[in-house]
């Protein structure tokens, strides 16, 4: 018995190794690995041999259809999850990773995480704004934008239920600065009016966005004229001048964060130093790529583990789906796996036959689940609560390295699911096979 | 005395797709109580067909069959079942126990039909055993037992609730000349000793000697052959 | 029942093959005990008991926005209304941002309110006579190791004090513990007083963040509800008033639709187990036609056939289910041990329940069709072997 035990486990570490390197190779490296496979199939005697062995078995899958339907299915669930789960992960951090650049810096109270927590004095404002790092416009104005970032509760489009949706009052040179952002339907917003403009996907989620309606906003009304799209989070949220917003939400003076554009992306360095060092301003900065970047750490992370815990257990459940049904088969084509055998084929072709049955199979789960996953939720809207405490809406996005990603997850199960049984194909007496005639 | 099985003009018709193939034609037959009937007959002369129909298996095509007055061929499925679970015994020729269960576990089977506690059907299910000489073995699984064995044990559960009428299909069918031997003699002394009716189908005439009397089957009629016959020709 | 023993032993027929299905019935149910107990935590995020006879009043305009500290003693007023308490978010931060818990400043009688933040009295009268003194819940203490006595220092991230400070420096008088172990999660949040909060912060003081009334009579909330609200109508300060159990649930759900997601992964989870064991049993059946006429030859009825099929897929699910469920039992308390402060609530009453009906559908769902077969069987055909 502890030979069995300790072969069981000898091939345990055996499969693992394959399965490590599968995992840590990136997908070129499969795909390479793939064409020597096929290299060997066709080139080698041993590898010939395997190719028939494959090719009788490929022939009877159809009369097997029930079994092995088992594990195209098992598998397909694990990769639809996975892939499901890691395209909202990853929808959630592009768009936020879209949402600033190297170029552009982001200025709050020191010590402050958030805009939304930040509050920043007129002083500081004009200091920062007029150091040499920032860039001027042509009348030699700095590109900065003072803003305001409050909430207001919206309700829902698809249930009525109450929202946080953020409200950015920005400063004179927002459309300056911020200029990858178009105006595609209405007009913009005139200062010193209570007028917003509303993101392309804050109109989709949010009532009231319409160009036309009216908000509430501290029982105030404001008129929507404008829709915007940054390609960005700010798609979310609902601009207005500054000025007009603080005294709306009675903020005297004061802003949330200064938002600048630098003369390049090697100034930030200089700008953070200029900021930093000077002992009238309690500031701190960072290039608002990588504030928000940072904003998308936790979920997505969050996320990423929930979906691959989810994607090993439903792993494990479909592992051993797939070893029942590959040893059934194994059973059923006792007789023929040793008539092969008695022919003269050896171990080795008969082990690469059953493996390549297998995977093949998963390749078969792996394709329906990403596929799957990729027409139920490619594009698919969500929203979540930001940093800013508001909405962010974002779409999930199945992406090439994801799908290729739950390949490989097919791949890994399919090898372990396939290798026991095809180890012990290989190992069946002969004879035991025979007499089944 | 009446008969303990009685039957007339018993016909059975199978269709396979549009084809008809008649298996059975008119037979009539007698069975006495304490009988040990052999029935014998080429590959596809009904003699199966036949022992299904006697055993509550089937039901005929035309005719009548009575087992202890009582009429079976017009029973439904589920009441042929409950006839036959007090009624009647099977043989066959594989054996048929059930693998995972120990051997006084599977004479124990048709016990759970009936309302006894699990105390009796354990302590009938040990009688039968003893009875087929097997009582050591109860605990054993099919598996542990050589084919000879197998057969008692399937006897003894074709035994255990007592049923009026024994129905064994090629008993010694799959069995070498030693166990053969054994399970006949049984058989014998069941009938012989305990008065239990047996009807057996076997291709083997020196198996039909230890029967009471033997009637052949050719082509779906009764062909008469050995001693105090006490069938009718048709 | 006396059937058991043959269910079981035609369930092991086959061991190795029964072993797989049911490791595959297991990961099903582990995860389904998993994702229920998240799904669970998200739906009674700091829901209690207590919390039933709770009602916020927040701004309307936003949660963020203040509310004056005149309207104490107006919501006071309000017929139904048995005390008010109000609380200002701090949002502290002790050491690193990743050490996140709840910290507010509170009004003298907030524990009065939130009766089961349990304090002991000695520990409550030093909390009233000191200035700077803060309460922590028993989770959190435990966490970092606080003792009473302890100095702790937190990072405002908001309000500096005044002369631009920006650590708070408090003393810990208290530690309170909520008995119920499904509430554990509100043991990680610290309390100090408003007072000391309106005196030293550069700003905000002089403001109440949100006001909580413990109301009489949980049925009378929606009446009370529109009088709270009724006092603010057309003021500048307007008011949202609303039980507590709805003020979370809907924090929730801007957060995420947890009920859809588990929904979802579980469906698909299900979806796959059913073919899985669909196809074990369909297997199985088929290999035992045989059997299944014998036992019909002996007498057992077309019905208890169909019975013993469907007993033998139920009983696969409900072994495999259980030992599923109970497991995942295991990993959340060993989870929630460890990390603490985690949206998981141990697997209750109301998950074995739904788990234990998810097995008995799926067991009936999967052995259908093998049971129909092997009901139908014609005995004649199957000795045959045909």
């Amino acid at each position: 018995m502890w030979r069995k035990i300790g072969y069981f486990l000898l091939l345990t570490v055996a499969a693992l190794m394959p399965v490590i390197v599968l995992v840590l190779l990136p997908a070129w490296g499969i795909l390479i690995g793939a064409a020597l496979l096929i290299a060997w199939l066709a080139l080698t005697r041993t590898g010939r041999q395997a190719w028939s062995a494959t090719a009788v078995a490929v022939t009877t899958i159809p009369q097997r259809l029930g079994s092995s339907s088992v594990v195209i299915i098992g598998i397909a669930g694990v990769v639809g999850v996975l892939v499901a789960l890691l395209a909202m992960a990853e929808g959630f951090r592009a768009t936020l990773q879209q949402t600033g650049s190297d170029d552009t810096a982001i200025v709050l109270r020191a010590g402050s995480q958030t805009e939304i927590n930040s509050v920043v004095d007129h002083e500081s404002i004009v200091v920062a704004s007029q150091k040499p790092q920032v860039m001027r416009d042509a009348h030699s104005r700095p590109i900065a934008s003072p803003e305001i970032v409050v909430a207001a509760t919206i309700p829902k489009k698809s249930n009525g239920v109450d929202a946080n949706v953020e409200i950015r009052g920005v400063g004179d040179e927002a459309f300056e600065l911020y200029s990858r952002l178009k105006i595609i339907s209405g007009r913009s917003f005139r200062p010193g009016l209570r007028e917003l403009i509303v993101g392309k996907d804050a109109v989709r989620e949010f009532a009231h966005t319409r160009i036309g309606s009216t908000l509430d906003l501290n029982r105030q009304p404001w008129t929507v004229v404008g829709v915007f799209d940054s390609g960005d989070s700010h798609n979310s949220e609902l601009w207005a001048d500054t000025a007009v917003v603080a005294t709306t939400y009675q903020r005297g003076s004061s802003v949330s964060s200064l938002t600048v554009r630098l003369t390049s992306p090697h100034a930030f360095d200089a700008f953070k130093a200029a900021i930093t060092s000077d002992p009238q301003l309690k500031l701190q900065v960072q290039t608002t790529h990588d504030y928000f970047n940072a904003q998308s750490e936790g979920l997505s992370k969050i996320i990423r583990v929930l979906g691959t815990t989810v994607a090993v257990i439903m792993g494990i459940g479909a592992l051993f789906g797939a070893l029942n049904t590959m040893y059934a088969a194994v059973a059923t084509r006792s007789r023929e796996i040793a008539t092969l055998r008695a022919i003269g084929f050896r171990g080795v072709p008969v082990v690469v036959s059953v493996l390549i049955e297998t995977l093949l199979l998963a390749i078969g789960g792996g394709a329906v689940g990403a596929g799957i996953a990729w027409l139920l939720f490619n594009n698919y809207t969500a929203s979540t609560l930001g940093a800013n405490f508001s909405q962010v809406v974002f779409e999930f996005r199945v992406t090439p390295a994801l799908v290729a990603n739950g390949f490989k997850w097919a791949l890994a199960i399919g090898f372990l699911g396939g290798l026991f049984p095809a180890v012990r194909a290989a190992r069946m007496p002969v004879t035991d096979g025979l007499r089944e005639l | 005395m009446s008969p303990l099985v009685e039957i007339r003009n018993l016909s059975k018709v199978y269709t396979r797709g549009r084809q008809k193939i008649e298996v059975l034609h008119h037979v009539n037959l007698d069975i006495g109580k304490g009988d040990f009937l052999a029935l014998m007959g080429p590959s596809g002369s009904g003699k199966t067909t036949l022992l299904n129909l006697i055993g509550g298996l089937d039901s005929p095509t035309e005719g009548t069959i009575a087992v202890a007055e009582r009429r079976i061929d017009k029973l439904g499925q589920s009441e042929l079942a409950r006839w036959r679970s007090s009624n009647v015994g099977f043989v066959f020729q594989f054996y048929n126990l059930l693998p995972m269960l120990s051997a006084s576990r599977n004479v124990e089977l048709p016990l759970l039909l009936t309302k006894l506690p699990a105390a009796k059907r354990r302590s009938h299910a040990a009688v039968a055993l003893e009875l087929v000489g097997l009582a050591d073995r109860a605990p054993h699984k099919p598996g542990e037992l050589s084919g000879g064995q197998q057969q008692r044990v399937a006897i003894a559960r074709a035994i255990v609730s007592d049923p009026t009428l024994l129905v064994c299909d090629e008993p010694t069918g799959d069995l070498d000349r030693q166990s053969a031997v054994e399970v006949l003699t049984l058989l014998q002394r069941l009938n012989r000793e305990h008065g239990k009716t047996i009807v057996m189908v076997t291709h083997d005439p020196k198996a039909a000697e230890y029967a009471s009397h033997t009637l052949h089957l050719d082509k779906g009629t009764l062909v008469e052959a050995g001693a105090e016959a006490q069938a009718a020709a048709s | 029942m006396k059937y058991l023993h043959l269910v079981w032993s035609a369930l092991f027929r086959r061991k190795t093959r029964t072993l797989f299905t049911l490791l595959s019935v297991l990961a099903a149910f582990l995860l389904f005990g998993l994702l229920n107990s998240v799904r669970q935590a998200f739906a009674n995020a700091g829901q209690s008991v207590a919390g039933a006879s709770r009602m916020i009043t927040i701004s309307k305009v936003s949660f963020m926005v203040n509310l004056p500290l005149s309207l104490e003693m107006r919501l006071q007023a309000v017929p139904g209304v048995a005390e008010v308490t109000y609380a200002n978010w701090f949002g502290g931060i002790y050491q690193d941002p990743k050490n996140f818990f709840a910290n507010e400043a509170v009004a003298p009688n907030f524990f009065d309110v939130y009766s089961e933040l349990k304090l002991p009295p000695a520990q409550m009268a030093a909390w009233q006579a000191t200035r700077t003194g803060a309460v922590v819940g028993a989770s959190l203490a435990a966490k970092f190791h606080w003792k009473i006595g302890d100095q702790i220092p937190l990072q405002a991230t908001i309000f500096p004090q005044k002369g631009g400070v920006n650590t708070w420096t408090f003393n810990l008088v208290g530690i309170y513990h909520i008995a119920n172990p499904r509430e554990r999660q509100q043991e990680n949040a610290l309390f100090f007083h408003w007072k000391y909060f309106d005196e030293a912060a550069a700003f905000g003081g002089g403001v109440a963040g949100w006001y909580v009334e413990k109301i009489a009579q949980p049925k009378d909330a929606d009446r009370i509800a529109q009088a709270i609200d009724a006092i603010s109508a057309n003021s500048d300060h307007e008011t949202k008033t609303q039980s507590e159990d709805s003020f979370q649930a809907s924090f929730v759900s801007q957060f995420a639709d947890i009920g859809l997601i588990v929904g979802g992964i579980m469906g698909a989870v299900f979806f796959t187990l059913v073919l899985l064991t669909g196809n074990t049993m369909a297997q199985a059946v088929r290999e035992r036609i045989p059997e299944l006429a014998i036992l019909k030859t002996i007498g057992f009825s077309n019905r208890s056939v169909l019975a013993l099929v469907l007993a033998e897929a139920v009983l696969l699910l409900a072994l495999g289910g259980a030992a599923g469920l109970g497991l995942a039992d295991v990993a959340v308390s060993l989870i929630r041990a460890r990390l603490g402060a985690i949206p998981m609530l141990p697997v209750g009453l109301e998950s074995w329940l739904q788990g234990v009906g998810l097995m008995a559908v799926i067991g009936l769902l999967v052995g259908a069709l093998p049971a129909r077969r092997g009901m139908r069987l014609r005995i004649v055909d199957a000795l045959a072997g045909r």
